[in-house]
Formats: structure tokens, sequence, C-alpha cells
């Protein structure tokens, strides 16, 4: 529902890491990582980014969305493992105390630009 | 469309250091193409105004409260009844009131004497939640030099207020239940990331089929620690837990 808003922001920290010697170069993937914990729906996100990234540095990038498995560490037993069911309950010892280890990211890993001939 | 103006400062501050304040590396070079890592959260420009207010609200001494749930779950008429009480004890409230159009709600909670700001996020292109940002803008219209507990009760939606921190000390969310008992599976980041669960209008349980255990049992899946209390807004039934909690926590501020 927000994914708008998450694509203006995308738009904005991309625009601002292309390099001062690159500035004329296309933009070909944005690399992002997003957790399944986060409140994104990536096909949303990539729609409401291919409308937001007209006439912009960005246009016609693609949006490469790796999707992070939620994984969860026990702080009784140390169990690691990745939760398909939302139960945050440790699998083995049944603590309840419990650290969420991947699932909420929504990060921009890299982009990747276009090599000029310079 | 206008989105979170706030967002826009942030990012001109970065693109007025050059783009120097996050290096750009280089990953390979080859194939006619260069990788550039950036590495960051994308909505790092609102947890750092998030932060801001933080520092802010530990400068006047205020704790603050973001109340979350899906519309129509009775988040305002609880927060006026939870209001009256804490006026009884001496505790100075004031309200932020987060929708997408009107004023209703900040109108409705002014009733009761306290400073009440309305943020309609129509202005920012109909927002379902609300954020730091918006949060700092609506601090300018309150005064907080007196106020003990600040209470913000977000857009109604349980997905996307989960995502945006705003400053809070604490989250609460407000399940009703007239609502389905599977809703903090169906929203799991929202009750995760909450400290305290209520169970709304249990006024209404006569009449209903809602299975509170089921409902309890639910939240305890995705957050087995968080206390969960059955409250009636419109009656005030099972209240004392909940206003102890909101004592403690500003008394421990």
């Amino acid at each position: 529902m927000h994914e708008m808003g998450i694509a203006l922001e995308i738009i904005k920290i991309a625009t601002a890491s292309i390099p001062e010697d690159a500035h004329d170069a296309r933009v070909r993937r944005i690399n992002l990582m997003v957790g399944k914990l986060s409140a994104v729906v990536p096909d949303s996100l990539r729609f409401c980014f291919d409308i937001a990234a007209k006439d912009t540095p960005l246009a016609g990038a693609d949006l490469v969305i790796e999707e992070v498995p939620v994984q969860i560490r026990c702080q009784a037993c140390h169990a690691v493992w990745t939760v398909m069911q939302p139960v945050f309950q440790c699998q083995k010892c049944g603590s309840s105390t419990v650290t969420i280890i991947s699932g909420r990211e929504l990060d921009i890993r890299s982009i990747e630009i276009e090599e000029t001939n310079a | 469309m206008i989105f979170l103006p706030g967002f826009r400062v942030w990012a001109s501050r970065h693109r007025g250091h050059g783009g120097h304040d996050h290096p750009h590396n280089d990953v390979h070079h080859g194939g006619g193409s260069r990788e550039i890592a950036v590495q960051r959260r994308v909505l790092d420009a609102n947890d750092r105004l998030a932060d801001e207010n933080r520092r802010l609200f530990a400068d006047r001494n205020v704790f603050v409260l973001n109340v979350m749930s899906s519309p129509g779950s009775g988040k305002t008429t609880t927060l006026i009844k939870t209001i009256g009480q804490l006026q009884a004890l001496g505790i100075q409230c004031a309200v932020i009131v987060g929708d997408i159009c009107t004023r209703n709600d900040a109108d409705r909670l002014a009733a009761t004497g306290v400073p009440a700001v309305q943020i309609n996020t129509d202005l920012f292109g109909g927002d379902c939640h609300l954020t730091a940002p918006g949060i700092r803008k609506a601090l300018d219209g309150l005064d907080l030099s007196d106020i003990d507990l600040l209470i913000v009760e977000n857009v109604g939606n349980l997905v996307c207020p989960a995502e945006f921190d705003i400053g809070e000390h604490a989250r609460v969310v407000v399940l009703s239940v007239t609502e389905g008992e599977d809703k903090p599976l169906k929203y799991p980041l929202m009750f995760r990331e909450s400290d305290v669960a209520l169970l709304n209008k249990t006024d209404l349980l006569p009449y209903l089929d809602f299975d509170s255990a089921a409902a309890v049992a639910n939240i305890r899946k995705v957050h087995p620690d968080m206390p969960v209390w059955p409250v009636s807004g419109k009656t005030g039934d099972g209240f004392a837990p909940w206003i102890e909690w909101i004592q403690d926590r500003i008394a421990s501020k």
C-alpha cells in the first residue's frame, strides 16, 4: 500500500549513488533485498518503480528484488531456523525469547550502471 | 504525487554533500557494466528523523505511544477513555492523530481538554501511515513543555504503520472482537513489532461468535511474551492493567 513512497525513496538513494564520473550513464539494475516480514509487495513495488522512474536517470532500470527469508535464533538454546508460518517460538526448546536475524530487510545493496567509453 | 516532504529534505542534504557522505564502492568492472555498492536502508531518511524525534522527546521528558490498528477498531473511543483516566491521575497528555481525511478524531480527542493535532495524509498523497517527518511537522503545533505522555493515533491500517518508526517509545496494537481471530497471523509484523495488545470492544462479546481464547493464542504465536489486555473502550472495563502499564512506563522513562 505504501510501495509508491518506497519506490520514490529508492529512486532518490539510487540517483544519489551514481558516481560523479558517470552522471550520463544509464542505470541498468538496482539490487534490492526485501525481507519476507517487511510490509512490501515486490510486484507492487516494481509496478510503482517503473512509473516513478520515468524521466529520471533510472528510467528503464530493472528492480532486482532478492527476497530474504525470515530467520530466527533462540536466545535460550541458540537454535536457528527459517520461519514459514508466523510462529515466533523456539521449535526446539519452546522458549519465546527469540531474535529475528533476517526477514526485516528493505535495503538497496547496489546499482549497476552501463560502462561508458571514457 | 507529493509524498513525504520531509524525506526530500534528507535526500537533498545527501546530494548537497556531493554524495560523499555515503561513499561509492565499485564492486566490479567488466561486461560493459559496473556495480556500485550502496548498502543503505530504503527508509534510512525516515529512521534518522525518527531518532531525532526520540532525542527531542527525551529532552522534553515526554513518553510517546504509537497506537495502531485496522480502521474501526475503536482506537479513538479507547483513547478518550484512557485520557480521562490518566487526567484524573494528574498525568498531562497530548495527542497527534493521523487520518487520510477529516479532523473528526482530533476534535473528539480535543473535547477531553488535551492538546490534539490532526495530520491529514491526503496532503502527502493519501499516505496509509504516519512517518517521522510528519510527526516532526505536527510537533510544531504542540507545546510539549508540561506534557508527560504524547499519544500518536496512527492511520487505521495493520500493514504499513508497522514499517515506519516515528520516534515512539512503545507501540500498542488494538484488535477488536468484531474482527477475525486470525488477524495476528495475517498481519504478523504489526503484532510482532508491538509492545502491548488491547483486545477491544469486549462489551460486544455476548452478541458475537468471536473466540477470545483463539485470538489471544494467535497473538501469542506471533509475540509470545506480549501483554494482551481485554478492554472495552466504551465502558472502560478491563482498563486497570493498561492504565497501570502507562503509568509505569511514564515513571521509568
